[in-house]
């Protein structure tokens, strides 16, 4: 990366992008994308059996990071290796996640699972309110910083930096995608799972205990957003009460962009969904520099003497989120790997 | 604070025992005999309203700044000040605008319905702004201690003052400093597309470009961005030698931290909004190393004495940044009204437009604009997780900060 610029190619008056950053944004985008493909699945999960857009997963999420946040902080100072403190801490986190997780389908959702489709799809905006502020009042509102305790080694491939961080999120992220799936297609639970997603009431016939099957959907979903917050908050070092919202927005779309009720689905949005957010904030800004099309340029004040003029900044990062899903459900509104969200919805 | 409380909850207390008495037709005539005089010796109340965040990822910030006028306004209420032959009890009404400009009118309508007689705040430029018409228009004077936006003052609002320096002083002077001092090539200009980060980032790449110094097309994010890689790696590709970035502490920890783990040696440089101690907390040590940041007005150490241990005593801990401006600004107007003899706005306005008053911040005085003539921006590096003064510019000069504290002390 300290090399001087290599010949530039140019296309249409645009500085082709040097190949380091290109990686460097997949990369990025590959390891954002695949935390949100694991709270994705907690979406996906949830709707595919019960039909329930989970609003209040974002918080699971947040809440995770914070349980998380508080044990690493206390055992920092212990001399414990580090590795240790922070899978203590994850493991203090996943059961707290999940109780919440229990709790809420169980004082929440269940007595409403006959009611209307809009009660239980406000309550969940009603629960997602409540955690938010109850983590406000237990962490207080400001940022809080995650002790940095595994040092983070810096790789270089092709020009790009990964951190053993990055590294260890992508690794824990795919092999959680891959035990899902495992337990999904292969186990006894997974079987009774997809049956419940298919038709409740035979499903309920047939001997399964859908309540049984309902609250392990959700035990599951909340385990591995509780993983996600703590993987979210050591990869950016920060945690917020507010943190929650936006992360499981972003969720939540690529839940919608797989095709939601979907599990490859979840997993392949999440992922996508990174990868073109970090893309698109990465070039937005050269593609709508206007100056940087010669034809415009002689007309833009702006531009005079190596001066700028762009349209769409990186600010437009988290738009792209919004826009992929706006698309996808113009266009094929089952998402990428969805069937049947047609016939429920 | 608990003694505000008390004294607001008795008068609350005061106020509907009097309501009550009158509704007894019998004994109303005599008491109200007995209250008149009592009322025309007794406490007259002064309502100053305080506005920041105190929640979100600044509150902080915006908790330093109350604490800055509230102890202005204690002190104001223990040295017992007449005003039209009464004794003035001042009770700070301090509000939340949560940061957010649509908050931020709603809290100054609030306190307009509140009948305040002068408002300190708001903390930030991005609620000033849109909240200083509503204050025009009910005529209350406002002092910031810390919205440095230069369009804060332009709009013409007599009533608008500032104890701090603007953007386009403070955005010069970091600008200046590095130009000079560090001599970049290539500089990248970052902002969080609000009123301040944008309008600090301006005055950067416009005092930068006068310079003849190279400065690459503007990234911008949010002020809730935490993910900046996809822009930082964008710049690493252009491998500046300086970066600047407008915004506040809780986006610009991230920024730098995530700069430094993309391996970018480059010198990152902030305005104030992220020039505090919190930056090592959020950032780490290493990433902060080196780091400069620009403050309007002049370090909180080089505050008054009296003040600063007035805050220490009182809050138990040391002042952040901006608390010596709130607790300036707040007096200020308890001076003004001092000076007109009366808590009327219309009426003690024409002495703050004229005031001369040495405060802990130094002098004071304001120019037809409401902006304090001559304001220092003082150019603040990182330390071994400290931030230390290097320099302060005054009148488009960078004087080295020793330098600067020996004249002052003069």
């Amino acid at each position: 990366m300290n090399g001087t610029p290599r010949g530039a190619v140019f296309v249409f008056g645009l500085g082709l992008p040097a190949v380091d950053t290109f990686l460097q944004q997949v990369i990025n985008g590959l390891t954002a994308g695949s935390v949100y493909a694991v709270v994705a699945l907690g979406y996906t999960m949830v709707y595919g059996i019960i039909q329930l857009i989970n609003f209040a997963h974002g918080e699971v999420v947040m809440i995770g990071a914070m349980v998380a946040f508080t044990v690493i902080n206390a055992l920092a100072p212990s001399g414990l290796p580090p590795l240790a403190v922070v899978l203590i801490g994850a493991g203090c986190a996943v059961p707290v996640c999940m109780l919440i997780g229990y709790a809420m389908e169980r004082l929440a959702y269940r007595p409403l699972r006959h009611a209307p489709r809009l009660a239980p799809l406000i309550t969940a905006i009603g629960v997602s309110i409540i955690l938010q502020h109850l983590a406000l009042l237990i962490w207080s509102r400001n940022v809080l910083a995650f002790p940095q305790i595994i040092p983070s080694r810096t790789y270089m491939i092709g020009g790009a930096a990964i951190t053993s961080v990055q590294l260890a999120i992508l690794a824990i992220c795919f092999a959680l995608m891959a035990g899902l799936a495992a337990l999904v297609y292969r186990t006894r639970l997974g079987t009774a799972m997809r049956a419940t997603a298919q038709n409740p009431q035979v499903a309920g016939l047939m001997g399964i205990d859908i309540d049984r099957v309902i609250a392990a959907t959700f035990l599951i979903g909340a385990a591995l957003g509780a993983v996600a917050g703590v993987l979210f908050g050591t990869y950016y070092g920060l945690a917020q009460y507010t943190m929650g919202s936006i992360l499981g927005l972003k969720a939540f779309s690529a839940a919608v962009l797989g095709g939601i009720g979907n599990i490859p689905g979840a997993m392949l949005g999440g992922v996508l969904l990174g990868i073109v957010e970090a893309l698109g904030a990465g070039y937005i800004g050269d593609l709508t520099n206007l100056c940087s099309y010669d034809m415009l340029a002689a007309r833009i004040d702006d531009c005079a003497g190596g001066g700028n003029f762009v349209l769409f900044g990186s600010n437009y990062q988290d738009v792209f989120a919004f826009i992929v899903l706006i698309l996808v459900l113009v266009f094929r509104p089952s998402g990428l790997l969805g069937e049947r969200v047609g016939e429920r919805a | 604070m608990k003694n505000t409380q008390l004294a607001v909850s008795l008068l609350a207390i005061a106020l509907v025992v009097g309501g009550c008495s009158k509704e007894t037709p019998q004994q109303g005539a005599k008491k109200a005999q007995g209250a008149a005089p009592q009322a025309g010796a007794g406490a007259l109340e002064i309502k100053i309203g305080h506005v920041a965040p105190l929640t979100g990822g600044n509150a902080h910030l915006g908790k330093d700044n109350e604490n800055g006028a509230r102890l202005a306004i204690e002190e104001a209420n223990a040295a017992n000040i007449k005003i039209d032959g009464k004794n003035a009890k001042f009770a700070l009404v301090a509000e939340d605008d949560q940061e957010d400009p649509k908050v931020g009118s709603t809290v100054a309508q609030k306190l307009v319905d509140a009948q305040v007689a002068g408002v300190v705040g708001h903390l930030n430029s991005g609620t000033s702004i849109p909240a200083s018409p509503i204050y025009n228009q009910a005529g209350i004077p406002v002092i910031s201690g810390s919205a440095t936006n230069p369009k804060l003052t332009e709009q013409g609002f007599k009533n608008q003052f500032r104890v701090v320096g603007r953007d386009d002083q403070q955005g010069p002077a970091i600008a200046t400093y590095l130009a000079n001092e560090r001599k970049p090539k290539l500089v990248a200009v970052v902002d969080d597309a609000s009123a301040y980060g944008e309008g600090i980032a301006n005055e950067v790449e416009k005092t930068l470009r006068a310079a003849n110094v190279k400065v690459l097309p503007r990234e911008k994010g949010t002020n809730k961005t935490n993910d900046w890689k996809a822009v930082l790696t964008k710049l690493r590709g252009r491998n500046p030698d300086a970066v600047f970035y407008g915004g506040m502490t809780s986006t610009a920890a991230p920024l730098l931290k995530q700069g430094r783990e993309l391996g970018m040696k480059a010198v990152f440089s902030f305005g104030d909004g992220a020039c505090e101690g919190e930056m090592v907390k959020l950032a780490g040590n290493a990433a902060t190393e080196g780091m400069l940041c620009s403050q309007a007005g002049i370090p909180v150490e080089a505050a008054s004495k009296k003040f600063l241990e007035a805050y220490k005593k009182r809050f138990n801990q040391d002042p952040i940044i901006y608390a010596p401006f709130t607790y300036d600004a707040a007096n200020l107007l308890i001076d003004a009204m001092k000076k007109a003899n009366s808590p009327d706005p219309k009426k003690y306005l024409p002495e703050l437009q004229k005031i001369a008053f040495t405060g802990a911040t130094g002098p004071i005085s304001f120019d037809e604009k409401g902006d304090r003539k001559d304001a220092e921006i003082t150019i603040f590096a990182m330390k071994g997780g400290k931030l230390e003064p290097i320099a302060v510019f005054k009148a488009g000069k960078v004087v080295p900060y020793a330098e600067f504290v020996k004249t002052a002390s003069k």
